[in-house]
């Protein structure tokens, strides 16, 4: 393992300046799940890590019924799925914490790092992109806010700039007659990380037949995760059927750009893509009928 | 059955001697091992599967701050192409040193090239970085039937085929043919009714041993070489380091650390000989780890494999004939075990025609190392499968079927050997009679499967030194490294001699300058060999403990006799004195009573297994899901039974990752893509039910107790079962390993 320096930043500001100082080999340290495996195996070249824990701003974690959930960037998975009003609100969220690693790795592990690790295959990045999630960043010359589907640009890379950190995730709060749901799937029952992941949330009308709206977002087929866009919106308006879910899953699967390796072959994640996209939105369209 | 003796001790359920310090952390591993003045040693492995050593060039790494010394295969003795017998067969010394540091040519992605020691492990690991080595790459060849091609790279310009004798011309990557024929298989086969004939493949799989290898070695001054090491037998460290190295064993002393498992894998030596190079050079203690990585590219797997099988039965269920060719990897060189897999493929049945074909084949990959009954589990899926489409095609019950044809005592099994007493058609039974085979499985898309497997066991030599103390308990000294709870099986075998309870045995598992010779744990000979070899030692005490009673009561040794622990006097006198408290009186009957034991006993008696396994498959992503599984064996006698519980259990879990999950990948250029257990899948407890161990005791009459040996067998049938519980749900036979997700879609025609 290769030396680097740590500094336990107290403030945002302190944190922000650091990583403008020090450039590229600066990393923010979180729950550390990814960043110290990583380097200890050399996937990644770390000269200073720059620990947040300390910093207020990356730790709130605020839920109201009426204006939505602040989640802090460093706030763990365990802390996440302990509040019941979240657990209500943003299930398709919870399924994602509750399935990342193990439990130990849940008390570190949190969804800001998830999503800053940049792995197509990240757990948690569906969920946030169906619940319509903004990242808000800070940096040099300020804060500045990003829709999630815009964050991660290839594997490991995001769309943040030099000096720039995640400060935290801002989700709606949920429309009524809305749910979300998220399933990944891996050859055994866990330790794996997702062959293909598949997020939904559905919003229903009154009598909970007919889609008001609907988003999706996949996992694992594409360098970075997908907003299925087309998959979403032809389901707005539809009732809730086989058929409209078929061509839902469909249309996911036309965007789905996987490549075959260890964890799956292109032609499996291409078709799991269909199974899972029927299988978020009928969980997401099951749990508003519960 | 024969008739149930009763046993004060034996199959009793006492706490494992070394439980408490391995549940309390204070049982120390080869990782442990610290000494003043230690440096860390690492290895610079191949990045490519098949390249030519144009130059290594070492002195960037000799001259970084901190680093004390660089070996490559430069400093092992010239080895040229000597055959040396290290126990388990002749072992071409070329390529067992080549393996350890190569010389001319890597053959494998992770082949180790050079290693280096330095004062901590993050200037040896970077020193690593430092050393340049240019390669000329060649073409890898990475599975057998392709190694096999006339036009197929070759690993090795000498080696050419040896064939029941006759050694070819012309080189080769196949190594060796073997074939066994027993009776007229052609005309076995033109009396059957029905005819089955597959091909199967098997995937490159490890054994998954939580504990990666390591090992310190030192060299004192007057030149003695000690290793602290994790192994599965000190001395077999002690003969191919010496061999490796051209040392004397006489000074060479291994001491064997707690192991955190090995099924096989830890038989061979890979850095042990490495430490020691390190350790010369350097005039310190030198200390290697491995990490997850080293240990799945470095050490050996248990081979991929190609696997024909025809068998014929007539319509009455009796099968006629069998033939088989089983192609088994070798790996980088030659030594796949193709003949333990012949020896096993048809065992579980008389069938009075048999061929069977085997060949070891060569490939760019670790060289193979046994694994848990190698080269069973890889012919048993095909024989397995065949003989369950048999028994569906003739619409008989697969375990009718089985004990329709069942292997039995007198019945010669094709490489040779006449079955002494065995238990198959007891464990069939048993299966047939449990409760799961009956139980209700009708849903959609659950199906059921069984198999049988046999592992014919070994013997080997084992010795072990009892030292009685005063206080009534034993010091019982061997050399059998402690993996699966022998420490207990085999102190249970002397109380059991000596009458007192288990926990008046203390025993040690000892370095090779303390106790006699004794063979690897491996082959499931620990409980039989060592067990045996502790009975014949307490024998010994018993003997000599006689003779003290007769002197204490001044009558002659046949005047005393010995039961439930306690001496008395026949034929005059009416004394009575007990194991314990003759061994107070030791001092004044002549002094202290040692007593030995060694055997090399030739009556291992092998051990069968039938296997039933319920199965879900979801037919959408292509999961099998194990629900139930219930695994039968034939223990001879369960010395401890819930340490033969905890084998079987062990080995049907290893065969459910292997027919699941488990397998090496590779990219084109012969890269393993999957060497971590992240991505190398081997089954969780949250993938498992739990595995119902139902054991059955036929015992074996060449064991004083009737043991036979348990590791084994159990890792035989699963992978058979589970393709026939997936066909039994989803009507499709699967024929490659593992039976992975993306491997049942396309069987299913979804992708």
């Amino acid at each position: 393992m290769q030396d680097f320096s740590y500094v336990a930043a107290q403030t945002l500001s302190e944190a922000v300046a650091l990583l403008d100082e020090n450039g590229e080999k600066a990393r923010i340290l979180a729950g550390g799940t990814d960043l110290i495996v990583n380097v200890r195996e050399g996937r990644r070249d770390v000269d200073l890590m720059i620990d947040v824990k300390s910093v207020p701003e990356v730790n709130v974690l605020d839920y109201d019924a009426n204006t939505g959930l602040t989640l802090g960037a460093a706030v763990e998975c365990y802390k996440i799925y302990a509040v019941d009003a979240i657990c209500d609100a943003y299930p398709g969220l919870i399924d994602a914490t509750k399935i990342i690693g193990g439990t130990a790795i849940q008390g570190r592990a949190g969804v800001g790092g998830n999503l800053c690790n940049a792995s197509p295959a990240a757990d948690c990045i569906p969920p946030l992109i169906v619940l319509n999630t903004t990242c808000v960043i800070a940096g040099p010359n300020g804060e500045r806010e990003l829709p999630v589907e815009q964050f991660c640009t290839a594997p490991g890379q995001t769309a943040l700039e030099n000096g720039e950190m995640l400060v935290s995730l801002k989700i709606p709060a949920p429309a009524s007659n809305s749910s979300s749901f998220y399933l990944r799937f891996i050859p055994r029952n866990e330790m794996d990380i997702a062959v293909v992941g598949a997020g939904a949330s559905v919003t229903l009308d009154d009598a909970k037949e007919t889609i008001v709206s609907a988003r999706i977002a996949l996992a694992a087929v594409a360098p970075t995760p997908l907003f299925a866009e087309e998959a979403s919106t032809l389901l707005a308006g539809r009732e809730v059927s086989d058929a409209a879910i078929d061509d839902a899953a469909q249309a996911a699967q036309a965007i789905a750009r996987p490549i075959s390796d260890m964890r799956g072959t292109a032609e499996q994640r291409t078709h799991l893509v269909g199974v899972l996209t029927r299988r978020a939105l009928n969980g997401a369209i099951q749990r508003i009928r519960d | 059955m024969t008739e149930k003796k009763e046993y004060k001790v034996i199959g009793t359920r006492p706490i494992r001697h070394d439980g408490v310090d391995k549940v309390t952390g204070r049982a120390l591993y080869g990782a442990d091992f610290q000494m003043t003045g230690l440096l860390h040693g690492r290895v610079l492995r191949s990045p490519h599967a098949h390249a030519r050593i144009v130059s290594i060039d070492t002195s960037r790494a000799e001259a970084y701050p901190g680093v004390k010394g660089v070996a490559t295969a430069q400093d092992l003795p010239d080895a040229e192409d000597r055959i040396a017998d290290l126990g388990e067969g002749a072992v071409n010394l070329k390529y067992l040193c080549d393996n350890i540091l190569a010389s001319d040519k890597v053959l494998y992605q992770g082949h180790a090239v050079a290693a280096v020691a330095a004062t901590s492990p993050h200037i040896a690991e970077e020193a690593c970085t430092l050393i340049d080595v240019e390669y000329e790459v060649l073409p890898p060849v990475l599975e057998v039937r392709q190694a096999m091609e006339a036009d197929a790279p070759l690993l090795h310009e000498t080696l050419k085929t040896t064939s029941m004798g006759e050694t070819a011309d012309e080189p080769s990557n196949v190594a060796s043919h073997i074939q066994h024929q027993l009776g007229d298989p052609e005309k076995g086969f033109a009396e059957a009714d029905i005819v089955v004939e597959r091909d199967f493949v098997t995937g490159t799989v490890h054994q998954g041993y939580i504990e990666p290898h390591n090992a310190t070695a030192h060299f004192n001054q007057d030149g003695q070489l000690t290793i602290w090491c994790s192994t599965q037998g000190a001395f077999t460290v002690r003969e191919q380091v010496a061999e490796i190295l051209q040392y004397p064993i006489s000074k060479i002393k291994v001491v064997p650390m707690e192991i955190g498992g090995g099924f096989g894998g830890k038989i061979s030596v890979y850095i042990k000989p490495v430490a020691a190079l390190l350790a010369k050079k350097t005039g310190k203690p030198v200390k290697v780890l491995m990490n997850r990585a080293d240990v799945f590219e470095g050490t050996g797997p248990t081979p991929a494999s190609y696997v024909r099988v025809k068998m014929g039965a007539t319509k009455e269920g009796k099968i006629t004939a069998a033939e088989a060719y089983l192609a088994f990897e070798g790996g980088a060189y030659p030594g796949a075990p193709v003949g333990p897999g012949a020896m096993c493929i048809f065992a579980p049945y008389n069938i009075e025609n048999v061929v069977i074909d085997g060949y070891d084949v060569v490939v760019n990959k670790p060289k193979t190392a046994p694994y848990r009954a190698p080269g069973a589990p890889n012919a048993a899926f095909g024989s397995e499968t065949v003989v369950d489409e048999l028994a569906e095609k003739l619409g008989i019950d697969p375990l009718e079927f089985r004990l329709l044809n069942g292997a039995k005592e007198g019945d010669r099994r094709a490489d040779g050997p006449v079955h002494p007493r065995i238990g198959c058609i007891e464990t069939v039974e048993t299966a047939k009679a449990h409760p799961h085979y009956t139980a209700p499985n009708g849903q959609k898309h659950h199906g059921r499967g069984v198999a049988s497997g046999y592992w014919f066991n070994i013997g080997l030599e084992s010795s072990v030194t009892i030292n009685v103390n005063s206080d009534g308990t034993i010091n019982l000294i061997e050399g059998s490294t402690d993996i699966g709870g022998t420490r207990s099986s085999i102190a249970m075998q002397a109380a059991e001699v000596l009458g007192i309870p288990a926990e008046s045995v203390n025993p040690s598992v000892v370095d090779t300058n303390s106790v006699g010779y004794t063979a690897v744990t491996g082959g499931s000979r620990t409980t039989y060999a060592t067990g045996y070899a502790a009975y014949e030692a307490a024998q010994d005490v018993k003997r000599k403990m006689i003779a003290r009673a007769a002197k204490l009561w001044e009558v002659d040794e046949a005047n005393v006799q010995f039961a439930d622990g306690e001496f008395s006097c026949i034929n005059g006198k009416e004394e009575q004195i007990s194991f314990r408290d003759l061994c107070g009186r030791l001092g004044q009957t002549g002094g202290p009573v040692v007593g030995s034991g060694t055997v090399n006993p030739g009556g291992a008696g092998g051990a069968y297994a039938t296997h039933i396994v319920d199965v879900a498959v979801d037919e959408e992503t292509g999961k099998v899901e194990i629900l139930r599984y219930t695994a039968v064996q034939d223990a001879g006698r369960a010395i401890h039974p819930s340490y033969v519980e905890g084998q079987i259990q062990g080995g049907a879990v290893q065969g459910i990752g292997w027919a699941l999950n488990e397998e090496y990948i590779y990219n084109d250029e012969g890269t393993m893509t999957n060497a971590s257990f992240l991505d190398y899948r081997m089954p969780t407890c949250l993938d498992l039910p739990m595995i119902d161990a139902v054991i059955v005791e036929v015992p074996n009459p060449g064991h004083p107790y009737g043991v036979r040996g348990v590791g084994e067998v159990p890792i035989v049938p699963p992978m058979a079962a589970i393709a026939n519980a997936i066909y039994d749900a989803i009507g499709i036979r699967m024929t490659e390993l593992p039976m992975s997700p993306d491997r049942l879609l396309k069987a299913m025609g979804k992708i």
